[in-house]
């Protein structure tokens, strides 16, 4: 399962799509909005994104991390939109034989996800607001 | 030739747009384009884009052809 969602995520749903018997391992990240950023009180997130672009880099990174470990499925859901303080923005589940690459596939695919897939947030403060900026994409990443 | 440009983000927000047309020369490459954009929308100049076209990120020297579409990528933040 890779997908983008406008509403509240199900990261129950996101590990039914990876789990198997042949799965010894099955290592689930999820993504909470938290209360404060850089001492400013939040009052929630607006995240948007290239859909046409972020659906195959997420797909690259999801073919990727099983290459790398063979056997491991990984499946990546992002929520879009609004999303308020303690909400789910993102599920990655990564399902494997052993836990030892369950592990790393799940830790591999949020954190390829957050340097190279087009989302942003947007973070909004009661006084203001601003898009957060974390790493600019570099071409063939993906690797 | 003619490009289609997307915007996202803080680069959607200042520029006022999402989706806009370029028309370039012959062999413009990507670091043209967004000097172009930056002559029509002054609040992205001085910004560095990561610029994908046809969804693949490249670099700056890339070649465009007429009907590619060519997005300019604030740094993301997913997750």
């Amino acid at each position: 399962m890779i997908a983008l969602e406008d509403g509240v995520l199900d990261p129950r749903a996101v590990e039914a799509s990876v789990e198997g018997p042949d799965a010894g391992g099955l290592a689930t990240f999820q993504g909470v909005v938290r209360a404060t950023n850089e001492g400013r009180s939040v009052l929630y997130l607006e995240y948007e994104a290239y859909r046409e672009m972020a659906i195959p880099v997420m797909q690259a990174i999801a073919s990727e991390a099983s290459r790398r470990w063979p056997d491991t499925r990984v499946a990546m859901v992002h929520r879009l939109g609004r999303v308020h303080v303690g909400d789910v923005s993102v599920v990655v589940a990564a399902a494997a034989p052993h836990r030892v690459e369950a592990f790393a596939a799940c830790r591999y695919a949020i954190d390829a996800l957050k340097s190279e897939v087009p989302i942003w947030k947007k973070e909004v403060w009661s006084d203001g607001s601003h898009w957060v900026e974390g790493n600019l994409p570099q071409p063939g990443a993906i690797t | 030739m003619r490009v289609q440009v997307r915007l996202f983000a803080y680069f959607r927000e200042a520029a006022g747009v999402g989706e806009t047309d370029l028309e370039l020369v012959h062999g413009a490459t990507v670091d043209d384009a967004w000097r172009a954009l930056g002559e029509r929308h002054e609040r992205l100049a001085g910004h560095t884009p990561a610029p994908a076209v046809n969804r693949r990120v490249v670099p700056g020297g890339t070649v465009l052809s007429d009907g590619d579409e060519v997005a300019f990528l604030p740094p993301v933040s997913g997750g």
